[in-house]
């Protein structure tokens, strides 16, 4: 799989790239049975729906959203742990779908997820050693090479007495523990793509930040591209330094993080970004910007998916979807911006 | 400050687990002040859940009532028989639980469910029960045709403002809310604390808003009770135990905390982890974790001593034996290498 | 699975083996024997006398079960009382003693239960297993089969077949072989979907695990302690059926069991004549290891839903 050299389709240089979705779907049938689809109750959510992003080697993006956005599904499609209903994602320049076999398990080997509940991630029947030697023997790594690698990386991750916690079992220990553990999962066989998918919305406060420091390291010390899945910006702020936003399935903004804190483009940001608590008292608060809650997501809003509660909606906005607009550093897909 | 409408004094709760106790709260004493939001905050474990619950003397069966005592509007809650405090919860005293739809019965339209507290505990007639149940719901911002759903058609915050609504149901004095928000989106979530806030304020309530996030305290209460391994470590007025912290675990929890405002600094994490509730240290609890800890903190058990502060509002406890050189250990507390163990 | 056998070295074999033997180990522990459940070891009990009675049966019997026997002075001993003439629960009217056929029976009624279980968990698991983890049309299909098998009545099909075939005990093991798979199919699989979307598989996957070791090691183990809930099940049914088919005469003559020596007791008109002694023991071994079956099966239970305890 490494060194593949992605073929110039349009003429642009794309050997940095290492994922590249174009134009992404996922759709999910829900309510499929007999019943349902003779009364016409058979609906299709759209929980990913024409995403297109591309992520260069070594950046760190995070995909924000709030729940039923999209943002988990897009991560297990771009692991291909499902398949897209329509567009592609390529990795490293292949199409994923066309993976299999020998070169799935490459695959698997440099593209990881690291999960949102470390205490659900690893099997409760197996040690410590047994879950962090599972990557290893699928990979064809010798026995005798095993536990070094496994030592590597349980202090890569800075877990405290790696020989001591080897043949404890995941009840034994704390969340925090854990979360270092299921890390060291995902990254004892070197990966280059590696996912977060809210890796520390399950942790105590004085926890968290200790994965936080560990994950910002260890992606820089390897050079890691990653894409870190969550609801909270102050937490994407912390280890992306770009941010993509969803909303219902579709990209709203995508941009250099501060730049998304600080002066929000798409009005379903600003909201977002005034949402969020922080924790000095004096702190003077914005009236939120928006009304209501997320709408169905079987029967989102024509046009632009957010009209709906968007304080700046007008006309258009119901009969076209927002494209793509370019405003210095960040696209955003909203028709306010479309001069 | 005037009499507060709820006094924990002492507060001991227990539970059985196997052949042990586990003490979840360990003499615990804070004041909810009639009429404002206090903020009971700490990590999982702390007992800030298991105060909430004890507060309404609804907890689990091996749960034990150690010691202590709760003043409601004067009368000790332990005191109560079972009859005195049932007529108490829900009338006087009404808790939101975590997950509302737990506690929505999802055969039912809410209406029915809201009109059968009305009428039975409320003694209202089916008339004045649907006239009232319809001005919970505008209360709270729910359009009073929805009524007629069922449970399930209601989305996350919908269900979050039907327990508040279900809650206000028989005026109470006060609202305990156990995580009202944790579950929510932060969009809804602002929606909800906005409405909690404008509430408590029109209806001239009190409400203990029990949560993990420091930011939500911060957004809506007026004081925050700090609690870690059972026991509380400071309590006061928000602005100051956030701006003016005399705990170092106060003061870890708030560098622990990603703010969205400031310039970013780097996140420190608190070393270690709570101690076993079994078999607790000696000591103040917060020692082994504690960068400032001196030999004596092991020694002497920790008690809340009042601080003081010039011209700031009364009522500010901190349990830490080196009160007297907070200015200097915050100033500390802000460098990350105190906390890097 | 084919590239992962197409790697397989020589010289990763004993590792291999090393890893089978430790996975079989793994597979005996999380059998979770309900050993904390009093029911539970009082069944276990009874299984352990009627195991060990059955195996020493040559040595526990005094007699030949079919042997028709005489008394010392010729006459044939038959009708004779519990204790008359040395027969610790008489014997027949046709002079067979009772006690014998009592110890023999408890071998034919273990080799049914045993085999029937076996065959009904291990056909039952794999049925679910596959249904559940790999889904779309095989499972479709596995559950309208299942869906069939419940559709047939199971003791009529147990006759027909028993009048199709050689009287044989296996007849029932056959039947149920080819009925009460559906059971056990179906509780496996529905355990298997809520598995397979544990986070823990999908780790697995994501590290490059194979199916079949996905299925092997993290969700068969959760599995097995439900086989042997069914198993046990099935050990009773598979008792009362042999015993119902050899009552109403579909039986095999050749064969001691106790469902043959209730019939032979109400052909013999044991009842009016109030031979107790005839056919109350068998009863009564038949009720104690199906009881024995339940008791464990409710000690799994117990293990399985431990809610169920509050």
């Amino acid at each position: 799989m490494v060194g593949v050299t992605a073929p110039a389709i349009d003429g642009q240089d794309h050997r940095d790239e290492v994922v590249r979705a174009e134009g992404v779907a996922k759709h999910y049938q829900v309510g499929s049975n007999l019943i349902a689809t003779l009364r016409g109750r058979s609906a299709l959510v759209k929980a990913v729906d024409g995403v297109s992003f591309t992520l260069k080697r070594g950046e760190s993006v995070g995909l924000l959203g709030e729940s039923g956005c999209g943002k988990t599904t897009m991560g297990r499609l771009l692991l291909k742990l499902v398949p897209p209903t329509s567009g592609s994602i390529l990795f490293e320049g292949r199409d994923t779908a066309t993976i299999d076999g020998a070169d799935l398990r490459a695959f698997r080997r440099s593209a990881q997820l690291i999960f949102q509940n470390p205490f659900e991630a690893l099997n409760p029947r197996l040690t410590i050693r047994q879950s962090l030697a599972e990557p290893l023997e699928n990979a064809g790594v010798p026995r005798a090479e095993r536990l070094g690698l496994i030592e590597e990386a349980l202090e890569l991750v800075r877990s405290p007495s790696p020989a001591e916690i080897l043949e404890r079992y995941p009840h034994q220990m704390s969340g925090g523990q854990l979360q270092r553990i299921v890390m060291a999962r995902a990254l004892i066989l070197q990966p280059t793509f590696v996912v977060a998918d809210e890796p520390v919305s399950m942790l105590d406060v004085s926890v968290r930040a200790g994965i936080l420091n560990v994950f910002r390291d260890v992606r820089e010390r390897l050079g890691l591209t990653a894409i870190y899945i969550s609801h909270d910006l102050a937490l994407v702020r912390y280890v992306c330094e770009r941010t993509i936003v969803m909303y219902l399935g579709r990209v709203v903004e995508d941009g250099p993080t501060e730049e998304v804190v600080h002066e929000p483009l798409h009005p379903y940001s600003k909201a977002l970004v005034t949402a969020v608590p922080v924790p000095h008292p004096d702190q003077s608060h914005e009236a939120l910007p928006i009304h209501g809650g997320a709408p169905d997501a079987r029967n989102p809003p024509s046009g632009c998916r957010f009209r709906d509660r968007c304080p700046h909606a007008f006309e258009r906005c119901a009969v076209e979807e927002p494209k793509p607009i370019q405003q210095g550093n960040r696209t955003v897909y909203c028709h306010l911006f479309d001069s | 400050m005037t009499a507060p409408l709820l006094s924990i004094r002492d507060l001991s709760v227990s539970y059985v687990v196997g052949n042990g106790m586990v003490h979840a709260v360990d003499g615990a004493t804070f004041d909810v002040p009639a009429a404002g939001i206090v903020g009971l905050v700490g990590e999982s474990g702390c007992g800030k859940s298991t105060i909430a619950r004890a507060l309404t003397r609804v907890v689990p069966k091996n749960a034990r009532f150690a010691g202590g005592e709760i003043f409601f509007d004067g009368t000790d809650l332990l005191k109560l028989s079972e009859g005195e405090m049932n007529r108490l919860r829900w009338g006087d005293i009404a808790f939101i639980p975590q997950s509302a739809m737990n506690s929505l019965d999802p055969v039912y339209r809410i209406e029915t469910q809201l009109g059968e507290v009305l009428r039975q505990r409320g003694g209202l007639s089916k008339a004045e029960a649907r006239e009232k149940s319809e001005a919970l719901f505008e209360l709270v911002g729910i359009e009073p045709r929805r009524l007629r759903d069922f449970p399930h058609q209601f989305s996350g915050g919908m269900r979050q403002r039907v327990a508040i609504a279900l809650a206000l149901a028989l005026d109470p004095k006060l609202i305990i809310a156990d995580e009202p928000v944790t579950a929510l989106d932060v969009i809804v979530q602002r929606q909800i604390l906005d409405q909690l806030q404008a509430l408590q304020q029109r209806l001239g309530i009190s409400v203990i808003l029990v949560t993990h996030d420091i930011s939500v305290v911060a957004y809506v209460c007026d004081r925050i009770v700090v609690m870690y391994a059972g026991q509380v470590v400071e309590s006061g007025d928000t602005r100051t135990v956030l701006t003016a912290p005399y705990h170092p675990y106060t003061m870890g929890l708030y560098n622990a905390f990603p703010d969205l405002q400031s310039s970013q600094g780097i996140l420190t994490p608190i070393e270690g982890s709570p101690p076993d509730l079994s078999a607790p240290p000696s000591g103040c609890r917060f020692a082994p974790r504690c960068p400032f800890v001196e030999p004596e903190c092991r020694a002497t058990e920790m008690v809340l001593h009042e601080v003081e502060i010039v011209d700031g509002p009364a009522g500010h406890v901190s349990a830490c034996r080196r009160n007297g050189d907070a200015e200097m250990l915050r100033a500390k507390a802000s460098e990350v290498a105190t906390w890097s163990a | 699975m084919p590239s992962e056998t197409a790697t397989t070295t020589q010289a990763a074999y004993p590792s291999r083996l090393n890893a089978f033997v430790s996975g079989l180990w793994r597979i005996v522990r999380s059998i979770h024997l309900p050993l904390s459940d009093p029911f539970a070891m009082i069944g276990i009990i009874i299984y352990l006398v009627f195991f060990l009675v059955a195996v020493f049966a040559n040595q526990i019997a005094p007699h030949d079960p079919t042997e028709i026997l005489f008394t010392e002075s010729y006459d044939l001993a038959a009708d004779r009382l519990p204790g008359e003439d040395g027969f610790v629960l008489g014997t027949t009217s046709l002079g067979r003693d009772i006690f014998s056929q009592l110890v023999y029976g408890s071998q034919s009624a273990l080799l049914i239960g045993l085999t029937a279980a076996a065959v009904v968990a291990v056909i039952g698991t794999i049925v679910g297993l596959i249904s559940g983890y790999f889904g779309g049309v095989v499972d479709m299909m596995l559950m309208r089969l299942a869906d069939i098998a419940f559709g047939i009545p199971f003791l009529p099909f147990v006759i027909v077949l028993a009048a199709f075939m050689e009287p044989s005990i296996w007849n029932v093991v056959f039947a149920m072989a080819l009925i009460l798979w559906r059971d056990t199919g179906r509780v496996v699989r529905s355990q298997v979907l809520s598995l397979r979307t544990r986070a823990y598989v999908e780790a697995a996957r994501v590290s490059g695990s194979s199916n079949l070791k996905i299925v092997f090691r993290h969700i068969a183990p959760n599995i097995l302690p439900l086989s042997f809930l069914y198993g046990s099940i099935a050990i009773g049914w598979a008792i009362l059926t042999e015993a119902s088919i050899s009552f109403l005469g579909f039986g095999d003559p050749e064969t001691i069991s106790w469902g043959y020596m209730l019939q032979d007791a109400y052909a013999s008109q044991a009842l009016s004549t109030g031979a107790y002694y005839w056919f109350i023991p068998p009863g009564v071994c038949i009720v104690l290891v199906v009881v024995a079956g339940f008791f464990i099966s409710r000690g799994y239970e117990e293990i399985l839903f431990p809610k169920l305890k509050e």
